[in-house]
């Protein structure tokens, strides 16, 4: 058995993480915290060099051909640094959508462009309160042109093109559904930054009036495309989610060892040890359910849907629990502007979020442990 | 990353699958899969007989201890290769119990510190389960803080006489010998006045008597010492080196515990799968399946956790301090798992009989037996201090009894 990364993956790790310490320290973050940028353009380009981007897209398609193993590796190191870039829409999510549905010309045409960190895409999901579902798609396409309003729209605000489930039947089953690529560019679409609780990643709520759509996929499929796109994305996320909770308890065991109160570290009383051993053992389970979506999505295993969701769950609760308590653990200080904890704190809670709730995964892990058992 | 055997380590399993095949007892094969939580008993066999019968044809195979060297018992087997076995052994490895204490704590301490003699002379006879082997550290005022122990040993001639009581020992009515520590020298702090011996638990004075538990079930024992005469022979490490020497036998007993560990999930999940409550069943409950999620990805996390250390073992690495989670995470985990299966059942939840309707009173006995699983082999406050201060680096508790002969220290809170 070899549960674990390679000492290639491992190698490319330590690349990341050293080119990310450099390139996106807390101060950067800060820069969109404040709302200066609405991402880290320098980053992005830079990502984009080291061949981060393109690290899961085929080389035909301008990518490094590497693979998912490798994606994860880096949505780790991406996630400890909070960087605040849209990868995860464009990677996780509209990159991953074209590679499931997307014809030749389409991933000739945008691929190259998603490695280079020429175009930033995302997908065009949610419409409203409420998680993933076929009935909570408004947005209609109707003879090439898409109507509707989807919010939020993750990093909709500086998108190039999103992949937007729309609405093409109403025989109330799934394959009303059906995924389409909007420019965002072009006519027909009216994009409004929204205000949202983690600041260094922006929301958007995206209006098509009669806005130009192309087709991603076979009419009414997207659902099922959709449905594999949320799974792949669960994992690379989880993966994100687990960066940033390892990353909180680093902070909170560090501050733990420096602060003193009555007379010695606080990180000596029992109280404080504990609360840091029980962060610990949240991101240790979150880690070892997150290798085994890894080694799922990498071999499109039949099990990837129960591993994705096992993830996503066991990484939300991670990220959550420990950037909660790393507050906790800091005290006053943790609810300072001026000390991190806040950014992970807010990353956390949007993450958890962004990809359909807790709630929602969870509904779907039973689901999918239950048909494994009738199988 | 693949779940895949190395060529040799498919060879390796290969063998072991055919000879469990060709000699494991399959008349127990039924009864012994179904006892998933909890101790294993037999309707019409005793447990401790079936599992020596077990054992020692597993000696003559060449598959007991099969980690340890072979001059002693074993195989000269790798780590990656005893796991590889207890995969295959299956349900069979549930008729080891009576040996784990043996094989897991007592063996190795014996190994590490005993004369090539006594190595020789025990561990063979241990590893085939001939002679079987309880542990006999904790006592009622020396849990959590076992350096703080009463029993005495004092020397008289070539051998020692000891005096005093010990608690929670698996095993003690139907073991053979016994790993004591006791205190030798009450004027110096606690950690240095302890030595380690093996005795005879047949000896004159040694007095086993069961302990009635919270869940009403007689499993561990009390073992009284009164002038109990132990030859120096029997001493495992100097005078006043016990503690070293026992950390050997805690460590194991921390690795040993966590190997198979039981969740409580795939009961819990079938349970509810099947239990009718008035809008439909259990497992349709949106607040049911929340619960349920979430105690499923801790389960999965503990199994691909274990994965891990397995994954390091295959490349002939140590397992990280990730291993030391598991015990912690299971005991609470069973606890809350029983407790809201009986929630479910409404009042009907408290009624303890096999007969009733649902699961046959497993929830009521794992709610009933799961306090044990927080203390024993470590308690859930001592497993969080082991996390924060091994693995996480934060500094050890204030001792303030450190530097204090025993015999000055406190022994009433008020």
């Amino acid at each position: 058995m070899n549960f674990d990364f390679s000492d290639e993956q491992k190698q490319m790790r330590d690349e990341a993480r050293k080119f990310l310490s450099e390139q996106c320290p807390p101060k950067a973050v800060r820069e969109v915290l404040d709302g200066k940028a609405p991402y880290d353009k320098a980053l992005w380009k830079g990502l984009a060099e080291m061949g981060f981007l393109g690290v899961a897209i085929p080389e035909q398609f301008g990518g490094a051909g590497a693979g998912h193993l490798e994606l994860c590796v880096i949505a780790e190191e991406m996630g400890r640094a909070l960087a605040p870039v849209p990868f995860s829409s464009t990677v996780y999510l509209a990159a991953e959508a074209l590679l499931i549905a997307g014809s030749d010309a389409q991933k000739q045409k945008w691929l190259p462009k998603i490695a280079s960190g020429d175009a930033i895409g995302t997908l065009a999901l949610f419409e409203g309160h409420g998680n993933p579902s076929p009935k909570a798609i408004k947005v209609t396409a109707n003879g090439g042109v898409l109507n509707g309003v989807k919010k939020p729209v993750a990093d909709g605000a500086i998108a190039d093109f999103a992949v937007v489930a729309a609405r093409t039947g109403s025989s109330g089953r799934e394959s009303d559904i059906s995924l389409f690529i909007v420019d965002l560019k072009a006519g027909g679409v009216e994009i409004k930054s929204l205000t949202n609780i983690d600041l260094t990643r922006g929301q958007a709520a995206i209006t098509f009036k009669d806005a130009k759509a192309e087709p991603l996929g076979a009419t009414g499929e997207g659902w099922g495309v959709l449905t594999q796109v949320l799974d792949r994305a669960a994992v690379l996320m989880a993966f994100e989610q687990v960066g940033g909770a390892d990353r909180a308890l680093e902070m909170g065991r560090d501050y733990a060892l420096d602060r003193i109160a009555f007379g010695r570290p606080i990180g000596s009383f029992q109280a404080v040890k504990h609360m840091l051993a029980d962060m610990y053992v949240s991101a240790t389970l979150a880690r070892s359910n997150c290798y085994y979506g890894a080694w799922a999505l990498s071999t499109n295993a039949g099990e990837l849907p129960e591993a994705a969701a096992a993830a996503r769950i066991s990484a939300t609760q991670a990220f959550q629990h420990c950037a909660k308590n790393n507050i906790q653990v800091h005290g006053g200080m943790g609810f300072t502007w001026e000390f991190d904890c806040h950014m992970y704190y807010r990353r956390a809670n949007a993450m958890a979020l962004g990809l359909g709730s807790l709630s929602y995964w969870e509904d779907a892990l039973i689901d999918r442990m239950r048909k494994k058992n009738a199988a | 990353m693949n779940f895949d055997d190395t060529q040799q380590e498919a060879e390796f399993r290969a063998i072991a699958r055919k000879w469990i095949a060709a000699n494991a007892p399959k008349e127990f094969e039924e009864e012994l899969s179904k006892s998933s939580l909890g101790r294993i008993r037999l309707a019409k066999h005793d447990m401790v007989e079936v599992g020596k019968a077990w054992q020692k044809k597993k000696a003559e195979g060449g598959w007991a201890c099969l980690h340890w060297p072979k001059e002693y018992g074993g195989r000269g087997a790798t780590p990656i290769e005893r796991v590889i076995w207890q995969q295959e052994e299956g349900v069979y490895g549930k008729l080891t119990q009576p040996f784990q204490i043996g094989e897991g704590m007592c063996g190795p301490t014996v190994m590490a510190w005993g004369s090539e003699d006594a190595k020789r002379r025990y561990l063979p006879k241990l590893a085939s389960g001939e002679e079987i082997w309880c542990q006999l550290f904790s006592e009622p005022s020396a849990g959590s803080d076992v350096a703080g122990l009463r029993t005495r040993a004092e020397k008289k001639g070539d051998n020692w006489v000891v005096n005093g009581q010990k608690i929670w020992t698996s095993g003690a009515h139907y073991s053979d010998y016994g790993l004591l520590i006791a205190r030798t020298d009450p004027n110096v702090p606690k950690h240095k006045g302890l030595t380690m011996f093996f005795l005879d638990m047949k000896s004159p004075g040694v007095e086993v008597r069961p302990i009635k538990q919270a869940n009403g079930m007689q499993e561990f024992n009390e073992v009284y010492f009164t002038d109990v005469v132990i030859p120096d022979s029997q001493r495992l490490g100097a005078v006043g080196e016990g503690w070293s020497v026992s950390l050997t036998t805690l460590m194991n007993e921390r690795m040993s515990i966590g190997s198979r560990l039981a969740t409580g999930v795939p009961e819990m999940f079938e349970f509810c799968s099947n239990l009718m409550l008035e809008d439909g069943l259990a497992i349709d409950d949106p607040a049911v399946r929340s619960k349920l999620a979430s105690w499923a990805v801790k389960a999965s996390g503990l199994k691909y956790t274990s994965y891990r250390a397995i994954s390091a073992l295959s490349k002939g690495e140590r397992p990280g301090p990730e291993n030391s989670i598991g015990k912690l995470v299971s005991g609470l985990m069973l606890q809350d798992i029983a407790t809201y299966a009986m929630d479910l059942e409404g009042a009907a939840g408290s009624l303890t009989g096999t007969d009733e309707e649902q699961a046959n009173g497993q929830f009521q006995q794992m709610l009933l037996s799961s306090p044990s699983m927080r203390i024993a082999g470590g308690t859930d406050e001592i497993l969080r201090n082991i996390i924060a201060e091994r693995v996480l680096g934060l500094p050890g508790d204030i001792r303030v009894d450190k530097d204090v002969p025993y015999n000055k220290i406190p022994t009433k809170g008020r």
